[in-house]
């Protein structure tokens, strides 16, 4: 019994506080910002920022870069970047839409087209990275340049001279998959609610927010599969391993060349898939699809606590990132500030979290 | 004495025209710790690489358990319980040390899309394992980055024990080590002998062999100088083995016999 008490304990080690445990854990710093910009509204921002309309009008601009941000953050932790995001959420639009308009294709072919378009993007980036050894910064700062081309090249081989591809909507029509990523979800709800009295509505007795936007679905979605993976998963321990040292992972067994190929598809489907939804939004696309998203899914996912270096992150911290990105790029309309502070406010914000993300990192590995 | 788990016959090994090894012959039995001593350059990295797959010997003879064997690769090494743990550890400091220990080996629960981490085992596990080294962790899930040099050691040791190694290759586990992490690590080196495990113990300190081991090969210049067992050879007979002789005794007597 004593010798049992004697294994357990070590004087040496104090029992860490809640606090201390909560330190540690990647996405704090997110929670804490998220927590923060709240506030900071809830005394600056006109109240009605935080109704339901309010909430959906922010979330849904966070929805659409935190599905880019739960890729890029994975990608991080392993190791990796793409700079070629924004440009691919561009690309697959492109594809996308002429499948549609151009090529008459039904809408569930045109979206497997621009998956397949974007993963054949990804894979290439990938193959490039591994074979040549060169920084994914520089291979994919390439193809952030080569695909934004590609687009625009393309965009006017499509519409025969115009830089936007127009009609999309239309030629979609409305069908089941068209639901599933575009419009408003759970309609017949939010009638019921307002109903019942239980949300606002206009004074016809239609509710003010219709549903709720089907981005929110997948931010949610893409961040759960994206967390289930990286914390339960043998491949999210090949993730991390493959982020904190390559070498040291494959010399234990683990395939780090496969995890980082699927790592770059995995993060170009999630470009895809903002493409479709943002395009059947629009009912139309443009070359300027998707700009600077890819650095905006960069500076959420570091918000979100992922380290520059790899080996580290979450992708639940990249969830609160976005949903900091969008309420600033929202709120600022409901107050009396310039809006164009907007982009002082994303670089401030980048730099904040850099700094925090490196005394976490020094917390974790006890380094002094 | 039992069989050898282990027996390497006349290995050679060329590189180009360079001969690093000219006929070494070395063998493991279970449960004893067999240190391999050297200065720079004797050809100890070299011999533990063939040991290990990852050099090919270019003559010579390998058998495993009565049985001749090629490795091809490190991996083929490890399927017939040949586990090393090199100085530069294949460990990821911002890693927790249940993600360490199971790298690329992870145990899984449940099937097709529900197939997960099975994590409560793996913390359980590691913890003991852990604990049977002599390492109380903070807990599962703190970061190997926070552990000291002797206790990452222990942590790959424990690793390549518990993954069913039957020879266990420690290269140099000690060289970079203070006083005590390094009793710590040679007291791990005596459990896990105690196991049944024959442990190859490279080192080029006199002190830290003379501490653990059970029999003492020198090597020089990519030949054996002899094996001895544990009384039949003091310190300095080993020390001046290791030197190959000459200037070391001049040396010795001038420094007072701290080297």
């Amino acid at each position: 019994m004593t010798q049992n008490e004697q294994m357990m304990g070590d004087e040496r080690i104090r029992e860490e506080t809640f606090f201390a445990r909560l330190m540690k854990r990647p996405e704090l710093g997110a929670i804490a910002g998220v927590v923060l910009v709240t506030v900071f509204f809830l005394i600056v921002a006109d109240e009605s920022m935080f109704t339901l309309a309010g909430v959906m009008n922010f979330m849904q601009p966070a929805a659409q870069l935190g599905i880019l941000a739960a890729g890029a953050a994975l990608l991080m932790i392993g190791g990796e970047f793409d700079l070629s995001l924004g440009s691919m959420v561009a690309f697959s639009g492109l594809v996308f839409g002429a499948c549609i308009t151009a090529l008459n294709m039904p809408v569930f072919i045109a979206i497997l087209c621009a998956f397949a378009a974007a993963a054949a993007g990804g894979l290439i980036n990938a193959q490039i990275v591994l074979r040549t050894g060169l920084p994914s910064f520089i291979v994919t700062l390439a193809f952030l340049f080569i695909l934004r081309g590609a687009t625009l090249v393309g965009l006017k081989v499509a519409t025969e001279g115009s830089t936007q591809l127009r009609g999309v909507r239309d030629a979609a029509g409305d069908g089941f998959v068209v639901n599933l990523f575009s419009g408003d979800a759970f309609p017949g709800l939010f009638v019921w609610l307002a109903e019942k009295g239980l949300i606002d509505t206009f004074k016809n007795g239609t509710p003010k927010v219709s549903g709720i936007p089907v981005e929110i679905f997948w931010f949610v979605i893409v961040t759960a599969i994206a967390t289930w993976v990286l914390l339960r998963t043998p491949v999210g321990n090949w993730i991390f391993a493959a982020g904190g040292d390559s070498n040291a992972a494959s010399n234990s067994g683990v395939p780090v060349k496969k995890v980082k190929t699927g790592l770059f598809i995995a993060t170009a489907c999630c470009a895809a898939l903002v493409a479709v939804i943002t395009v059947l939004d629009a009912g139309s696309t443009d070359a300027r699809r998707g700009f600077q998203k890819e650095f905006e899914a960069i500076i959420a996912a570091v918000i979100g606590g992922c380290l520059l270096t790899g080996g580290y992150g979450s992708a639940i911290g990249a969830f609160f990132g976005s949903i900091i990105f969008g309420m600033v790029l929202i709120g600022l309309s409901y107050t009396n500030i310039d809006q164009d502070w907007y982009l002082v406010f994303l670089g401030g914000m980048l730099l904040v979290a850099v700094l925090f993300n490196n005394m976490i990192r020094k917390r974790v590995t006890g380094e002094r | 004495m039992s069989t050898p788990i282990v027996e390497m016959r006349n290995i050679e090994k060329h590189f180009g025209n360079v001969i690093a090894l000219a006929g070494v012959s070395f063998d493991v039995h279970p449960g004893e710790c067999h240190c391999l001593l050297g200065d720079n350059g004797a050809g100890k990295s070299t011999f533990i690489k063939t040991m290990s797959g990852v050099h090919q010997p270019s003559a010579g003879e390998m058998v495993v358990q009565g049985k001749t064997v090629t490795f091809e690769s490190p991996r083929d090494a490890m399927a017939a319980g040949i586990a090393t743990v090199y100085q530069d550890l294949a460990m990821i400091p911002l890693m927790s040390v249940t993600r360490n220990f199971w790298m690329g080996r992870e145990p899984t629960k449940g099937s097709g899309l529900f197939k997960r981490l099975d994590i409560e085992m793996a913390n359980e596990t590691t913890m003991a394992e852990m604990r049977k080294m002599g390492i109380n962790l903070r807990g599962p899930d703190q970061a190997v980055g926070t552990l000291s040099g002797g206790e990452r050691q222990t942590v790959a040791i424990a690793r390549a024990v518990y993954f069913g190694a039957k020879v266990l290759i420690l290269d140099e586990p000690t060289s970079a080590l203070g006083v005590r992490q390094t009793s710590n690590v040679l007291a791990t080196v005596d459990k896990v002998r105690k196991e049944g495990i024959g442990v190859v113990f490279i080192t080029h300190n006199v002190r830290h062999a003379m501490a653990v081991g059970d029999r003492f090969t020198v090597l020089n210049r990519g030949r054996t100088l002899g094996t001895a067992k544990k009384g039949e050879i003091n310190p300095e007979e080993l020390q001046e083995l290791m030197a190959g002789g000459q200037e070391l005794a001049e040396l010795e007597g001038s420094l007072g016999g701290t080297v």
